[in-house]
């Protein structure tokens, strides 16, 4: 190729044009426009959640109706969880890193790619129409019959929402898998993949398998809310406890979804933060695939207190307790990777710490829901919804700032003021464990979740944690700020500002459009910052 | 398995820029296809399930509700849609060795036998509306409640089913223009070829549905 005579640019820079951005196929591009959709989203769903913090700071429910609270909690649920956590990691950094990270100049089917934002933003587009028309109040679970027969808002037009970005969750997975199978370049054996890739590989399995469920059942839902099919309505036999196991097969892995790409992300930053190849590769990608597979089995441990037969109780409580077992082994293997490493301390080093610290009380906490006895004291209290925001936003979202502080420099060619990014990692910290913290000790007391008034001794515990959520928020409001401000400054980071091994920090901040001039041909493992320090040494 | 890199010189029309070769491609094609139908398996699961847990608690109203069902007209179904999974494998085989005329009459043929399908299933269904078998409020009151169950498991099968033979017809018609312009030979026939696996896909499942819902009881 000819790049004396002509240049090759960025891809950010060719071509130029709105048009060019919302026909592009290029999936770095796409990537930013999931980036910037789903920090649209987020901020949304945040904005809910800071309505229900600020009605739990008196016990009397003053601030909303138990009508409005009940909408605030089921858009917050909504949109965090179809339209960010799910998304969150595979559609940014997974567009954007997985065909670089395979050699590729694209993914398999990079039109289908578009495809999944246009699907994305019609599906949030009609879940939001439900919100302006009135809300929903089923909770995110949409369970029946409150989501058929016994709801009066807008749930049929907010499921359609779920069942469209579901689909496009569907093929961001499809494309994965195939690029992974059939474009990584010569010498890119499966195990000399970086780690970031068997997470997403695992990811998307879970996507492609559990997905296509969800979507039948809300068509079921909608069948019956809007046809009068009656499939879980008792008047005709119809079972409302078979909507909740269907539900579950699909919303149980989906916490997999959420948490599966973070540990990607953090598999990559840990080596790289410690300049070590990552102790025991394998059995770090081998966890992935076992926590997607084991993971469709433990669905029923949403289900001990509904009816479910204790004996098919007994089998999900056991396999949930194996199901730790994978990520045990890689929060071991993190921290062996960091033990004895050339830590430095730069801004991806504390998501990292922060990440694990997180991960490990939501992980253990895990624990206590998936043990019968104690999940019928703790089912529906504070306790639960503490553990999964540890998974989901201590876990996934810190893995996701992580990645996003890490990668920054490749995807768009900037650095942003490193103290700036220690400070918001240390607040998203501190906000998070004040915010949550308390959750665990509330709910243990008894206090409900899904109630906008509560007992007066409860009253210090809520404080604190909107206090706590205050904080939060500033730290995620500073990112936000920090990010966007280095869009306007010159582009000034060099090509692997971190030291970091990989195929994504050979090729230039911001890569060209087809990433790489020549067709990379992989003669190493992955993290070999051995062999390198060791080359950098020769020279 | 790693594409090497034979093609580099001149480049097929049809070879898209972020792949090494016509055989990378059409490998990734054909996968690609293969996923697409895993989670269609998962998307039909959801109601096999579902009949599975009510058949075995209303078996009763499962028979009644297999009688209502014309199993000659789901039996010819079946036989046409053999045919067209017949005929989609000889256009397949045609594209793969770049006959242009047997694709295109192959096509047709399956085409014809896939709308076939769809005029059949009209008139099942316009039979079923006629004797108030459609859940819902007009649902004839004399029979017991759960048969509901029965006809809507059977409404949301078959109709998902038909409505991808309607989605089949639509490739069909394109992989049909595909082929009178002569776009299909040994080198380029991925179109053709995973046309052909979701087709088959879309007959499989009805392979399933024909005695699941047609045939119970028939054999006492």
């Amino acid at each position: 190729m000819n790049h004396a005579v002509n240049e090759p640019r960025s891809y950010l820079d060719a071509p130029y044009g709105v048009a060019s951005w919302l026909l592009t196929k290029d999936h770095k591009r796409i990537a930013l426009l999931y980036l910037i959709s789903i920090t649209v989203f987020f901020l949304i769903g945040a904005l809910f959640a800071a309505g229900i913090r600020a009605e739990l700071m008196t016990p009397e429910g003053d601030l909303f109706t138990a009508d409005m609270y009940n909408k605030l909690f089921t858009l917050h649920g909504v949109v965090m969880v179809f339209f960010f956590l799910i998304p969150s990691i595979p559609a940014t950094l997974g567009n954007f890193l997985v065909p670089i990270m395979c050699g590729a100049k694209d993914l398999a089917f990079p039109k289908i790619n578009l495809l999944s934002w246009y699907l994305y933003l019609i599906g949030a587009t009609l879940t939001l129409g439900a919100v302006f028309m009135g809300g929903v109040d089923t909770g995110w679970t949409f369970y029946t019959p409150y989501s058929s027969m016994a709801s009066n808002t807008n749930v049929t037009l907010a499921a359609v929402g779920v069942f469209i970005a579901g689909f496009s969750s569907i093929l961001t997975g499809f494309n994965f898998v195939v690029t992974i199978h059939r474009m990584r370049a010569p010498g890119l054996t499966w195990f000399r993949m970086p780690l970031f890739l068997w997470a997403m590989y695992a990811t998307s399995l879970v996507m492609i398998l559990g997905t296509p469920v969800v979507a039948i059942t809300l068509l079921m839902v909608g069948a019956e809310a809007a046809l009068g099919f009656g499939i879980f309505d008792p008047r005709v036999g119809g079972d409302p406890v078979l909507f909740q196991h269907l539900f579950w097969f699909y919303s149980h892995p989906a916490v997999y979804i959420m948490i599966l790409p973070g540990m990607g992300v953090i598999s990559e930053l840990v080596a790289a933060v410690s300049r070590k190849q990552i102790f025991g590769y394998s059995f770090v990608a081998y966890s992935s695939l076992a926590i997607a597979i084991i993971g469709f089995l433990v669905w029923g441990h949403h289900m001990f207190v509904s009816s479910q037969s204790i004996y098919a109780g007994l089998v999900f409580s056991i396999i949930t307790m194996i199901v730790a077992v994978p990520s045990a082994v890689k929060t071991f293997n993190w921290t062996a990777t960091l033990y004895r490493g050339s830590i430095t301390w730069e801004s991806p080093t504390y998501w990292v710490i922060g990440f694990i610290g997180l991960f490990l009380v939501g992980g253990l906490t895990g624990l206590f829901l998936g043990a019968m006895g104690l999940d019928v004291h703790l089912h529906d209290t504070y306790f639960v919804v503490a553990h999964f925001h540890y998974i989901m936003v201590g876990g996934g979202v810190m893995a996701f700032l992580g990645g996003v502080h890490f990668w920054w420099p490749k995807m768009t060619g900037r650095t942003y003021p490193e103290t700036l990014g220690k400070i918001s990692a240390v607040l998203v910290f501190v906000g998070f464990n004040l915010t949550f913290l308390p959750q665990f000790v509330v709910g243990y007391l008894g206090m409900p979740r899904r109630y906008h008034a509560y007992p007066e001794e409860f009253q210090i515990l809520n404080v604190v944690s909107t206090g706590g959520a205050s904080v939060l928020g500033i730290g995620y409001l500073l990112i936000i700020g920090y990010l966007v401000a280095s869009m306007f400054k010159p582009r000034n980071a060099t090509a692997n500002p971190w030291g970091a091994t990989g195929l994504e920090w050979d090729i230039p901040s911001p890569p060209t459009t087809f990433n790489f001039e020549i067709d990379p041909v992989v003669t190493e493992d992955a993290y070999n910052y051995a062999g390198r320090a060791q080359k950098t040494g020769d020279n | 398995m790693h594409p090497a890199h034979e093609n580099h010189g001149g480049h097929h029309p049809m070879l898209q820029h972020h792949f090494f070769n016509m055989g990378q491609q059409l490998e990734a094609s054909i996968l690609g296809m293969w996923v697409f139908l895993v989670t269609e398996v998962m998307f039909f699961g959801g109601l096999f399930m579902a009949y599975l847990l009510y058949r075995t608690l209303y078996p009763a109203a499962w028979l009644a509700g297999s009688h209502e069902l014309n199993e000659v007209l789901g039996g010819l179904n079946t036989v046409v849609l053999i045919c067209s999974s017949l005929t989609m494998a000889l256009a397949v085989r045609a594209a793969q060795v770049g006959a242009r005329m047997a694709q295109i009459v192959n096509i047709i043929l399956t085409m014809g036998f896939g709308t076939t399908f769809l005029v059949v299933k009209y008139y099942e269904y316009a039979a079923k509306f006629e004797h108030h078998l459609v859940p819902g409020a007009h649902f004839d009151p004399t029979r017991e409640p759960a048969q509901q169950l029965y006809f809507s498991l059977y409404f949301m099968m078959t109709g998902i089913h038909a409505l991808h033979m309607v989605v089949g017809l639509g490739i069909m018609a394109w992989i049909l223009y595909g082929a009178w312009k002569g776009h299909f030979n040994a080198e380029y026939f991925a179109p053709v070829e995973i046309a052909g696996l979701y087709w088959h896909f879309v007959d499989i499942v009805w392979i399933f549905l024909f005695p699941l819902l047609y045939l119970i009881g028939k054999h006492q």
